[in-house]
């Protein structure tokens, strides 16, 4: 129905630019990362590996990926175990609130993220809402230092900003569910809990599996909370490549990493879309 | 429909704990941002509206203010004019490249920003284009087409094929039946993504932390404050950011319920949220 | 178990036994919508009892009483002489074969029907064996290891009806299980839908909104109306004794007659005859095959009504043709005949004073 120029029409412009936008950057990325800077601050433009080499025998590279690894994965653990029983709430149980609950889960979502992250700022330093709060009520005499510049507040400000992106997947999951399904799963014998264990959640597992990709893989990337709340204890892989950017300048060796962590990114994401279809039972 | 006796006991609180767990910080600080004594001690006292005066007074934010408004809108106007092709072109071209295409407009959204962003910057660099509201307006325009294509490709999927065919058998050509049939049918996706877009735009720090030049959009303006120390003049304009976040969500949930039920619009967000 | 090949007989528990279910005053508001009003049935061991009605009638709500899915407003339901409304679903004996049939997406067609048996935690090779045997009853066990989406509607049919019937509950319910079917599949699964019933002995509550099928299929027709039964009988019964006009109506075709009976005599318009019935205004309802086309000259037995009439119109149904006549005083009637050729316009009808059913009014219910 649609003639060739149509086609061409609407496929040329978007091509270019991403091209040009998209494409042609990721090439210089993965170029740049073979490249090297010289002491006086230019890129040499020849072709080495000596920025891989560097990110595995400078032990500090991978350690902060793997405490970045170990972050997301707690962010992603603790956004499932809130965001499963909200989501089912939201789908079984909220009637006629549902729409309203609904947009209370997206509202956070899409309020300013640093506005986010700087609420906790304010909440968990020494002097913040959470410690002189603790001490008007005498739990504590002395202020938890715990709470601020560690991996404990990056841990909890990301979970705080990921949970939604968790609640949005299973819910569509569930909501996808047959109720007649869970009917005939009690005719046949089962309570509500096997009914649950047998065929609500074998049939959510993609809703999961999705919420659980964007929770780690996006925790995984960040780079705003460790900055504002992670303190040294608390710096991940991103803050690595901001800096080699900035005040460090290296930028091959930045490219490098950024490379490393687009190939991470990717895979996740295609092992992701490979589990979800083995899940899916449309 | 219950799913058990225990269950219905423990789901609601549970619940209940979640959203406060969700809101009680913007919250806290949308409380302290009329407090007195500033930011932090509890509980909060001196209820006053300095802080906010200090904000009307404050030029450096309102400058930032405008800069982000025009990068929000130029920022719309190139996510549009690329990604609504793009949707069609996913919907009804084949071409060689079409999947590489459509993994490439959708990895910005899944990709940590800086990555999008220190590619451009490197772009910039070497094309030896200074860094400025210009760029920022290039990196999000190119960010954001991915969340245009996703809103505009759904509400293809819901477009009758047969009103394009209706109009081109009454003798109308393509260029006219896509202003006349295609566009008005896809009117509540394009107004959805702009709204979006304008907000993802007026967040955004990760892409333009790269991209900066001399002038600062807004968050990169807080974010700037924030690095020499927390001032309550802060909360007054995080709690300004979270009132105007609050109204555009709002429109753009009601626009899609008009047009889809909960579960498209939830599988959409889910795309577009990053 | 008792199996014969007439089904007419009523199944109607002898008194003394008590019936396998028991609905009593059973009624069901949906806030204040009322959806049941005062239904009392029951159901004999063995018996294949349909549930008729229009959509709105409330046979669905009914049947997802007697599963558990909906608690009725008032009234009790016993199995056995025991309280069935007062167990969540999981615990009654009953299992029901739904309308799109629910079967679970991520498990094979074995596992499917084994899910009963599983929850119930029999043993492994029991569980094997009777799932095959069900299997084999539905000739799908070809299918085991299929997932639902690769097979028909029709064979998804039989897989819900084995997955239930694997259980050996004591009733099965099915929920308008034919109608997504098309035409022809659809009366080959009556048939075996009837004879698996006999064969098994549940007994079988079938819900349809399908006059035909449920004379094709039941023992016992429960026509439901508005919320309330209408009527409670044999098919037979209910087609050649209809207890109200909308029963009538209903179930084939009719003609319905409305008259005056004073001292013995019904009238209706220019028609005339005896009646042992109470003086007052009164219904009748006269199969279109009970007016039978007469040769004038051949005398006429006392006891038939003559008349005549002309044909309006004429319609065709393969063995049969049904002629809307029209009579000198304005009375309608549908004719049902044999198929013929070429008819007069003008014809001499008659029809036995015992083929006009009294019927009751079927008053609108609010």
């Amino acid at each position: 129905m649609f003639s060739r120029a149509y086609r061409a029409a609407v496929t040329l412009p978007p091509l270019v630019w991403v091209t040009v936008f998209l494409l042609v950057p990721y090439v210089l990325l993965l170029c740049y990362s073979f490249w090297s800077v010289s002491p006086s601050q230019t890129i040499i433009h020849s072709w080495t590996l000596d920025n891989y080499r560097e990110l595995f025998r400078v032990n500090v590279y991978l350690q902060t990926l793997f405490r970045s690894m170990w972050i997301a994965a707690r962010v992603m653990i603790f956004s499932l175990l809130l965001g499963y029983p909200l989501a089912y709430y939201l789908s079984f149980y909220a009637g006629a609130r549902k729409d309203l609950f609904y947009q209370l889960v997206i509202i956070p979502l899409w309020v300013s993220y640093l506005v986010r992250a700087y609420a906790w700022k304010t909440i968990l330093g020494s002097d913040g809402v959470l410690n002189t709060l603790l001490q008007y009520v005498h739990l504590t005499k002395h202020p938890l230092e715990f709470l601020l510049y560690s991996p404990f507040a990056v841990v909890l400000t990301l979970t705080h900003i990921y949970t939604p992106f968790a609640v949005l997947p299973i819910y569509a999951a569930l909501e996808h569910i047959p109720r007649n399904l869970v009917e005939a799963s009690q005719d046949l014998g089962a309570s509500p809990l096997q009914t649950f264990w047998r065929v609500i959640f074998p049939l959510s597992i993609p809703g999961v599996l999705a919420g659980a990709t964007f929770a780690f893989v996006l925790s995984l990337g960040d780079f705003l909370a460790p900055l504002l709340l992670g303190g040294p204890s608390g710096i991940m892989i991103s803050n690595i490549v901001v800096s080699l950017f900035g005040a460090a300048y290296n930028w091959p060796l930045g490219a490098a990493i950024s490379l490393c962590m687009l190939l991470l990114v990717v895979t996740l994401l295609f092992l992701s879309e490979k589990l979800e279809k083995k899940w899916s039972f449309r | 429909m219950s799913a058990g006796r225990s269950a219905s006991r423990w789901l609601p609180w549970h619940a209940t704990v979640v959203f406060a767990f969700l809101y009680l910080p913007i919250v806290t600080l949308i409380v302290y941002s009329f407090n007195g004594s500033g930011v932090g001690g509890f509980p909060p006292r001196n209820l006053t509206l300095d802080w906010y005066r200090m904000l009307f007074a404050d030029d450096a934010i309102w400058e930032s203010v405008l800069n982000s408004l025009i990068v929000a809108f130029a920022a719309m106007a190139i996510s549009l004019t690329f990604g609504i092709p793009a949707a069609l072109a996913l919907d009804r071209a084949n071409f060689p490249g079409k999947a590489l295409f459509r993994r490439l407009v959708l990895l910005p959204l899944i990709l940590p920003g800086i990555i999008t962003g220190l590619s451009l910057s490197m772009l910039f660099h070497d094309s030896h284009v200074k860094l400025s509201l210009l760029t920022i307006v290039l990196g999000h325009g190119t960010a954001l087409i991915s969340v245009a294509t996703t809103e505009v490709f759904a509400g293809l999927q819901k477009l009758d094929r047969a009103q394009e065919e209706a109009s081109l058998d009454l003798g109308a050509n393509y260029w006219q039946t896509f202003w006349r049939v295609t566009i008005p049918n896809l009117r509540l996706s394009i107004i959805g993504a702009a709204l979006l877009i304008f907000t993802l735009s007026m967040d955004e720090i990760a892409v333009s932390f790269f991209l900066i030049g001399r002038d600062n959009t807004l968050p990169l303006e807080i974010w700037g404050r924030l690095r020499r120390g927390i001032t309550p003049e802060i909360n007054a304009i995080s709690t300004i950011i979270f009132v105007f976040s609050l109204m555009a969500i709002v429109s753009w949930y009601r626009l899609r319920m008009g047009s889809e039920g909960t579960r498209e619009a939830a599988a959409a967000l889910v795309e577009t949220a990053a | 178990m008792a199996t014969t090949t007439e089904p007419a007989l009523d199944r109607s528990p002898k008194s003394g036994a008590p019936p396998l279910l028991a609905i009593r005053k059973v009624a069901k508001s949906f806030g204040k919508n009322p959806v049941l009003r005062d239904i009392s049935l029951q159901i004999a061991e063995g018996e294949f009892l349909t549930i008729l009605g229009e959509s709105g009638s409330g046979k669905t709500t009914l049947l997802r009483i007697i599963a558990g899915f909906e608690n009725a407003t008032s009234g009790e339901i016993l199995m056995e002489g025991e309280r069935l409304d007062l167990l969540p679903p999981y615990r009654r004996r009953v299992n029901t074969v739904f309308q799109h049939y629910a079967l679970f997406p991520h498990l094979t067609v074995e596992e499917n029907v084994g899910y009963g048996l599983r929850v119930a935690k029999l043993p492994k090779d029991e569980i094997t064996s009777r799932v095959a045997e069900a299997l084999v009853m539905v000739k799908m066990a070809a299918f085991a290891k299929s997932k639902p989406a690769k097979i028909s509607g029709g064979q998804q049919q039989r897989i819900a009806l084995a997955r239930a019937l694997v259980n050996r509950p004591r009733l099965l319910l099915l929920d308008e299980p034919l109608s997504a079917l098309d035409a022809n599949l659809r009366r080959q699964m009556q048939v075996e839908l009837k004879s698996l019933q006999r064969e098994v002995g549940i007994s079988f509550v079938f819900v349809t909104h399908d006059q035909e099928e449920a004379m094709v299929m039941s023992d016992r027709i429960a026509l439901l109306r508005m919320g309330e039964l209408e009527q409670v009988a044999s098919p037979r019964e209910i087609y050649s004794h209809p207890a109200t006009a909308y029963t009538a109506q209903f179930i084939g075709h009719t003609n319905l007659l409305r008259g005056e009976i004073k001292g013995g005599i019904a009238r209706c318009n220019s028609l005339s005859w005896r009646v042992g019935l109470p003086e007052g205004p009164a219904l009748f309802s006269l199969r279109p095959e009970n007016v039978r086309i007469v040769n004038p000259a051949a005398g006429s037995d006392v006891n038939v009504v003559t008349f005549r009439g002309r044909i309006q119109h004429q319609a065709f149904h393969g063995a049969t043709e049904l002629l809307q006549v029209v009579c000198a005083d304005g009375l309608a009637l549908s004719v049902r005949a044999a198929t013929r050729e070429n008819r007069l316009g003008d014809l001499h009808l008659e029809f036995s004073p015992t083929d006009a059913v009294p019927v009751r009014e079927s008053p609108e219910r609010g």
